[in-house]
């Protein structure tokens, strides 16, 4: 007579199953990534356009952005240079990636990193819309760091402009510095009202810089200067920042610039390729295609 | 005896002013210490507002009150002795309103102590700090020297406290009048290159941002430093007035402080008349809209009524026309320098209205991510309360140190 099946022996063969299957999913992943990584990165023209049509070919772009992620993470953190593109002739203003990027950095209201501004051009009836999705710069030059009295904000190595929170001291001088508007300061406020009424989602760990933070009243980033970081958190684990990969259009590119064989630095040697504010000198990690 | 302890009238109008100022202002503290910065109307697109015009008004008036008695104290300008403590008294109480001012601004306040823990002596921030701490040392300094013969054979009470603190409560002999004299003029003249240093500082703290072209000129500097003293200066001519002993306003040093008010009043608006002709003569370009809207905008009446008529114009006329008025110069003074506030809100605020990039107004609504701004009551109204701490702190010193005759 066999031995009756226990609640235990239930759970140990899921849980080996699950990881069987994690084991495979990961596998197949490694290997997709892994071809992409060796498939040749600079195409001829007609590859190249067939390659960059969106949507039908997302998730091979995708792809290989991981793949150049994978790649650039593989190298010392000094010698990547983290860039994004936005194709403006792609974007469709649908503001998915303003509220991924809420969603994944548990923005509170009023804060916002990445919103989409909305041009109306010329007149009726020839009218068209524009949308510029604006993350921070990253500027290679950021006017934002030198202002801070504290060091509290500095530019990574890998090219990223970050804020110590628990050092800043909340003076706002980074926000009036910055040319594109592109800080904003965390006033403490949440979506519903005091901490007796607030909801599950709003308790939810916050993970930019890598560190967990739950919102609690006047603890940072209460009171600090917050802006886009790339979604730094996830670039490190091998995730692409949540506004690229909840964009659309798909019309958002990531990468490693430094890297000649990643798309970005493919794109950034497009003819089109504009930056906001150029003349400034900034020399922003984030360039539009047009 | 001085016009305040002769007039029992004005002493009431002044009392029961500080009474509802300091109850208006306990409310906004208590405000400010329960919910943070959330009943603020600042935002994160103009995220500087009154209290920064406040601190820069504050230490402004600080800064112009310090150089008067730098003067008297570095220089022997002997013709406004007398003005010379009430004048490094006001510097004191003026430098605690501004401080705690900017205080009350930071996200984070108890965190200011990082400014000395990690500095970053490329921010002009820093460098203001670090300029007005040393600045607070050098009145502190100074302060007790000054006092030391004023409190001289004090024993008792708080003064005599004070007075032991200072280490004149057992006498003041002609040989430490000699020594403190000769150590004043010295932190006098030290302070002359701190007061302009940190304060034409504050005004580098804006024109260095290349992202906001209505801050970035070179004139700023300038502009601060000259503020300064025409405020401090016109204050002072009030303070003087009212509260020194049978200060006579047609005396030399009442009329040697209106004839410098006068002159500084008129190298202002000339300074103002470059930074406003200059850029807007072709009405081309960011500056240009942004200084028709001070002109002609939404708040132009903080310009031309409080700036230009009740600050500069009216004061002129009552300083030109009755010199030797007490009253006129009282009212000249005061409206000169309070008005000075619509100044500093002018030079703070219009650089934050505008958008740094076109149409970013409508791509996230929400009510801090506006390019517009008025102050809302809990601003007012801790301003209110700095206002009437800082007044409070003047009058005890004052009480303690400078006047301690009965009232009439």
């Amino acid at each position: 007579m066999s031995n009756p099946v226990t609640r235990a022996d239930v759970l140990r063969g899921t849980a080996a199953a699950a990881a069987t299957a994690f084991v495979a999913i990961e596998a197949i992943r490694n290997s997709v990534t892994a071809r992409a990584a060796e498939a040749p990165t600079a195409p001829d023209a007609r590859s190249y356009r067939k390659e960059i049509r969106w949507p039908k070919n997302k998730v091979g772009l995708l792809e290989r952005m991981h793949a150049d992620l994978e790649r650039a993470l593989k190298k010392p953190v000094e010698e990547r240079h983290w860039s994004m593109a936005i194709d403006r002739r792609k974007c469709v203003g649908c503001d998915a990636c303003t509220v991924s990027c809420i969603a994944e950095n548990k923005l509170p209201p009023e804060v916002v990193y990445r919103p989409v501004i909305k041009e109306e051009i010329g007149t009726y009836p020839n009218v068209s819309y524009r949308f510029t999705p604006r993350p921070c710069m990253q500027c290679d030059n950021p006017p934002c760091t030198p202002v801070c009295p504290v060091n509290a904000t500095w530019k990574r190595p890998d090219g990223v402009v970050a804020i110590n929170y628990d050092r800043c001291i909340g003076c706002r001088y980074c926000i009036t510095a910055c040319p594109y508007n592109a800080r904003t300061f965390d006033f403490g406020e949440n979506y519903t009202g005091d901490q007796n009424t607030r909801q599950p989602y709003e308790e939810a760990p916050s993970f930019e810089y890598g560190q967990r933070r739950v919102r609690e009243d006047d603890a940072s980033p209460v009171g600090n200067a917050r802006k886009c970081t790339f979604c730094l958190h996830r670039v490190h684990v091998g995730m692409l920042p949540s506004c690229v990969t909840t964009c659309i259009g798909g019309a958002t590119y990531f990468g490693d610039v430094s890297d000649p064989k990643s798309l970005i630095a493919e794109l950034a040697g497009r003819p089109n390729v504009t930056r906001l504010k150029e003349e400034l000198g900034t020399k922003p990690s984030v360039f539009y295609l047009d | 005896m001085s016009l305040f302890a002769k007039n029992q009238q004005l002493r009431r109008v002044l009392y029961v002013l500080w009474i509802v100022i300091a109850a208006v202002g306990a409310w906004g503290l208590w405000q400010r210490a329960e919910t943070g910065h959330r009943l603020a109307n600042y935002g994160s697109y103009v995220p500087w507002g009154l209290w920064v015009a406040a601190y820069i008004f504050f230490i402004g008036l600080s800064a112009g009150a310090f150089l008067l008695s730098a003067l008297v104290f570095g220089f022997g300008f002997n013709k406004l002795e007398r003005l010379a403590p009430y004048a490094l008294l006001t510097a004191l109480a003026t430098l605690f309103m501004a401080l705690f001012s900017i205080f009350l601004d930071l996200g984070h306040p108890f965190r200011a102590v990082n400014v000395f823990l990690h500095p970053n002596f490329g921010s002009m921030m820093t460098w203001m700090v670090w300029l007005y701490t040393a600045y607070f040392i050098l009145i502190i300094a100074e302060s007790v020297l000054a006092f030391r013969p004023l409190l001289a054979n004090q024993q008792e009470g708080l003064r005599g406290m004070i007075a032991k603190l200072i280490g004149s409560a057992n006498g003041y002999t002609d040989e430490q009048r000699e020594r403190d004299e000769s150590r004043l003029k010295i932190l006098g003249r030290l302070g002359i290159p701190l007061a302009i240093s940190f304060h034409g500082g504050v005004g580098a703290l804006f024109a260095t941002v290349v992202a906001r072209p209505y801050w970035h000129s070179a004139l700023y500097p300038i502009l601060f430093l000259t503020g300064a003293l025409v405020s401090g200066g016109a204050l002072m001519l009030a303070v003087a007035l009212i509260f020194g002993d049978d200060m006579d306003p047609a005396g030399e040093a009442i009329q040697m402080l209106r004839k410098i008010v006068v002159g500084l009043l008129a190298f202002d608006l000339l300074l103002e008349w470059a930074e406003y002709s200059i850029p807007m003569w072709y009405n081309i370009g960011p500056e240009a809209a942004l200084m028709k809207e001070v002109l002609f905008g939404h708040y132009w009446y903080v310009f031309w009524v409080f700036h230009f008529g009740l600050g500069a114009i009216i004061p002129l006329i009552l300083f030109m026309r009755a010199p030797k008025s007490a009253p006129a110069l009282i009212t000249g003074g005061l409206l000169t320098a309070l008005t000075y506030m619509a100044v500093r809100l002018n030079l703070v605020v219009p650089a934050l209205i505008e958008p740094q990039l076109k149409g970013l107004e409508n791509a996230y609504i929400r009510s801090r991510l506006v390019f517009e701004y008025f102050p809302s009551a809990m601003e007012w109204s801790v301003l209110a309360g700095i206002t009437a701490l800082g007044a409070a702190l003047w009058y005890v010193g004052y009480r303690l140190v400078l006047n301690r005759e009965r009232m009439a």
